[in-house]
């Protein structure tokens, strides 16, 4: 009753009037573990006495915020291409120079701060498209068939919205990885499609069986319509990169079940154990001949966010759509533009991603030997992970074979999970939880991403300086000691 | 994409079509947001004396609001915390001391993203009867676009054009009650100033609007982001404002959506996303989906974000650069004041050709009164009259403006609409050239 003994108003928008989709999403690596880091920082910060002095967001894949170093040339451009006036300055190199030159040139206005085309601006696709033959030894691309996109998840998830319809027995099934990034199984929830999992082999390295893939699509068949299968490679959480035979029998798979193929691709320069390689879908494909070549369909995306160039927060990213059909893809073309346009500094970026500098080019010694400086990092950082988290008992961890975590199995006590379930949490949450209260280490549940029932297991990046990443796996190592006592 | 485009090859070729912004010559603000960004991009150039003592000053503190002291880092979901804050400040300065929350405001990558993100919460996609949201008519495609996306339904009420394009509260009556006879209304969509109408909402309009939705129970879509243009003896209020100033119960039971971007007004910076929401008097237990909605996004792009807060936190008095960014500003609503008073004189001096005043927003709407002749070719050639018309004006005369029907028009009626936010001269030459172009299409077609 209000004061003046009126009943309160209902709300036009409650939660039982909102999208009832909306209410089943979840995304983990945004989610409550880390709502509570934040929570913690700002005690921290304001003279709270705790167990750490500070709290270290091994979550989220990051590069910069845990101290990953830019790409000199790259922000040289873009400083160029933000205040033009700098093209006169003789500290910077010219290569940089003629690439902001020609930035610049293909922005409307000269300026960065125009509206782009919706499909991305044209000269930027053109040299998507180049740098996609080249790192396919040849295979054609066409610049028609490049959407620039803000970050891989929002292709992701416009490509998503393209494909679902359908009711009850005829609703849209997607197959996704289980474990998976949890955009995906929150973009399924929030269009009511239907979620495939199909189970990675742990014991095999989290290597993908057509079997199980087989599986999965004959169940879903008798309550849906599976119309797509997504693919993360290398993987998320799991790091695993695909072999090139695995690749050629998931597109025959495709082919055979006609399903439209999202090969997911953020993290391919991050390969680091030996014998793995990035094959890309698009080359296999291609190179399975025309039967394949000139009929599955496929769509392949990347970012800006990953690999060595850690810019996430420029939102840069690009799909190629390969064989779709051509009404489809005006309805496609027709979507994007409700975005008006990508942010154009990450368009530019990914320009400079595609369009590295070249032997000979005065900034080229120095981008090669920062790029590699910071794989090399990352791929110490992987097996001094896998490593140390194999000495603790109670935790398996398979090898980072590429990506940027790590996403081992640990055992949790009985005592623990009834705990958690009495909480009712999820026990690895309440593991997670844990930790974070006791060390300050902010990770996340495998539970966010999918596990096989009964399994549990936490994703931290590999991401902390290593020096600093050496005291977190201590940590980790110590904390896991004491919970599996305290709980057993 | 305007029809004109997919018509002809070459206009896909044009940059910049739609928007020629005013503030696009080097201007003092314009210029610091280049150098504050430059220097954020690559650090190197806040130590060094390249660029000006406030504006590395600035992108110092930018910086350490971010995660790492990188504008390559994710941030927050809403946005950078410190950002926000000042969001909330500046939007309590221009409603005259309106109290505003940070927790209610979200940063996104324009403000139609944002838009999206809210109508993605508000459309029910399981109920038995399609959400629907109403929307004016004219509008711009891009609203309804997102709405039919979203497997809901835009109703068009109808702006009244011999009012200058006001909303009409019988429009909006007639408007809501045939949408309930099919389909289950939810909110109502509004644009002040609009576009293309160039109409600028009274404070009485605004307060009809708010009892109608309060009376009718309809979510409230204000979409503000020409705040910043406005003309003659005209005032933007907004949305908020004129809610908080109605008191209660209405100012804490009214649910609104305020919308806002860094795409027009004074900066015009389109191509770096940068917008917000902010959400008043919604369900607490709805915001946390919010959350989790924008979540989903991770972020919106920094740099974006950081010219948002350029944008929202102009030079004040008594800073150095004060002086010079007042005469700026002062001369840039001069000009386009002017454009505003020539163009409508021109046009409507030309026989054919009408136009309402346009009291806001960054278009003219002028309504065509083509010769039947002219209609009939259109009609030959398959194509709508005002698309032909533009289509030789874009030809012949190399002027680019819209047609009436991509927005939405009265049955028979034809419109085009063209930028005013260009340089004076700039406007001189369109005007010239649409005056000659116009002229003799009318002669030709009489």
């Amino acid at each position: 009753m209000t004061e003046n003994g009126v009943s309160p108003r209902a709300k036009v928008l409650t939660i039982d009037t909102m999208n009832p989709t909306v209410k089943k999403v979840e995304y983990a690596v945004r989610g409550p573990i880390v709502q509570r880091a934040v929570e913690l920082e700002r005690e921290l910060s304001e003279g709270m006495k705790k167990p750490f002095a500070e709290v270290i967001k091994a979550n989220i894949g990051d590069a910069h915020a845990m101290g990953q170093q830019p790409i000199t040339f790259f922000r040289q451009v873009l400083a160029l291409c933000s205040y033009p006036e700098l093209l006169n300055d003789s500290t910077f190199p010219e290569d940089a120079k003629s690439r902001a030159r020609r930035i610049l040139q293909s922005c409307g206005g000269n300026s960065m701060g125009s509206y782009s085309a919706s499909q991305g601006i044209d000269s930027v696709r053109q040299d998507v498209a180049g740098y996609i033959e080249r790192r396919d030894g040849g295979v054609p691309c066409d610049p028609d068939d490049i959407y620039l996109t803000t970050g891989a998840s929002d292709g992701i998830v416009t490509m998503l919205k393209l494909l679902v319809c359908g009711e009850d027995e005829t609703r849209t099934g997607v197959m996704i990885s289980i474990p998976q990034y949890p955009l995906y199984s929150a973009a399924l929830a929030e269009l009511g499609a239907v979620q495939i999992n199909y189970y990675l082999n742990e014991e095999k390295c989290w290597s993908l069986d057509i079997s199980e893939l087989q599986r999965a699509l004959d169940e879903a068949r008798r309550h849906c319509n599976p119309r797509a299968l997504c693919i993360i490679n290398p993987g998320n959480p799991t790091g695993q990169v695909q072999s090139r035979e695995c690749i050629e029998d998931v597109i025959r798979f495709a082919a055979k079940e006609r399903l439209f193929l999202m090969a997911d691709e953020v993290y391919q320069d991050n390969v680091y154990a030996d014998g793995c390689h990035f094959h890309s879908f698009k080359k296999v494909l291609f190179e399975m001949g025309p039967e394949y070549s000139n009929t599955v369909e496929l769509a392949s995306f990347h970012s800006t966010s990953k690999c060595y160039m850690g810019e996430c927060g420029f939102r840069g990213g690009y799909m190629e759509i390969i064989n779709m059909d051509s009404e489809v893809k005006a309805q496609l073309t027709k979507l994007v533009s409700v975005r008006l346009c990508p942010p154009v500094p990450g368009q530019a970026l990914m320009d400079l991603v595609v369009n590295p500098p070249q032997p000979g080019e005065p900034s080229y010694d120095n981008f090669i030997k920062e790029r590699t400086a910071t794989l090399n990092v990352l791929a110490e950082k992987a097996k001094l992970t896998e490593q140390v988290l194999n000495t603790v008992q109670g935790i398996s961890c398979n090898p980072v074979q590429g990506a940027m975590y790590s996403f081992p199995c640990i055992t949790i006590p009985e005592k623990a999970i009834k705990e958690a379930t009495d909480n009712g949490q999820q026990p690895d949450m309440f593991y997670c939880m844990k930790m974070l209260e006791e060390t300050g280490i902010c990770l996340v549940p495998g539970s966010g991403f999918g596990q096989r029932d009964g399994t549990y297991h936490f994703r931290m990046t590999i991401l902390p300086p290593t020096d600093k990443l050496k005291i977190l796996l201590k940590k980790v190592k110590e904390f896991h000691q004491k919970f599996t006592e305290q709980y057993s | 994409m305007s029809v004109l485009q997919e018509i002809n090859p070459n206009v896909r070729n044009l940059k910049h079509l739609e928007y020629v912004v005013l503030a696009r010559r080097a201007n003092q603000i314009k210029e610091e947001l280049q150098q504050v960004l430059a220097a954020c991009l690559d650090p190197t150039l806040v130590n060094s004396d390249k660029l000006p003592a406030d504006a590395r000053q600035r992108a110092q503190r930018l910086l350490g609001g971010c995660v790492g002291g990188s504008v390559g880092s994710y941030t927050a979901t809403a946005g950078i915390s410190e950002i926000v804050h000042r969001i909330s400040e500046f939007i309590t300065r221009r409603d005259g001391g309106v109290p505003s929350h940070p927790e209610n405001i979200y940063i996104s990558p324009g403000s139609q993203w944002a838009l999206t993100n809210i109508l993605k919460i508000l459309v029910n996609s399981k109920s038995s009867s399609q959400t629907a949201v109403l929307t004016p008519l004219p509008s711009h495609s891009t609203t309804s676009l997102s709405i039919t996306s979203l497997g809901a339904v835009a109703i068009p009420y109808n702006l009244s054009e011999e009012q200058g394009w006001a909303l009409q509260m019988e429009e909006l009556h007639r408007a809501l009650e045939f949408a309930k006879g099919l389909y289950n209304p939810v909110a109502l969509y509004v644009i002040n100033p609009g576009n293309p109408s160039g109409h600028v909402q009274s404070r009485k309009s605004m307060q009809d609007v708010i009892r109608f939705v309060s009376e009718k129970r309809l979510f409230l879509l204000a979409d503000e982001v020409y705040q910043d243009f406005v003309y003659g003896e005209h005032e933007f209020l907004s949305y908020k404002r004129v809610l908080a100033e109605m008191g209660p119960p209405l100012a804490d039971t009214v649910e609104l959506a305020s919308f806002h971007s860094v795409s027009k007004g004074f900066m015009g910076e389109g191509g770096l996303r940068g917008g917000y929401v902010e959400l008043v008097n919604v369900d607490p237990a709805v915001m946390k989906y919010i959350f989790k909605k924008f979540s989903m996004d991770a972020c919106a792009p920094v740099l974006g974000q950081l010219a948002l807060d350029l944008m929202l936190n102009p030079p004040q008095p008594g800073d150095p650069s004060y002086p010079l960014y007042n005469v700026e500003t002062r001369n840039i609503k001069t000009a386009v004041a002017n454009n505003v008073k020539r163009a409508c004189e021109v046009v409507n001096s030309l026989p054919g050709f009408c136009c309402q005043p346009v009291q806001g927003g960054a278009f003219a709407f002028p309504r065509l009164y083509l010769p039947p002749k002219a209609i009939q070719k259109a009609k030959e050639m398959g194509m709508q009259p005002d698309t032909f018309y533009c289509l030789r004006l874009l030809e012949e005369n190399g002027v680019f403006a819209s047609p009436g029907c991509e927005y939405g028009q009265k049955e028979g009626t034809h419109h085009i609409r063209f930028c005013i936010l260009t340089p004076e001269d700039t406007m001189e030459e369109l005007l010239g050239r649409l005056t000659s172009f116009h002229t003799q299409f009318m002669k030709d077609f009489s």
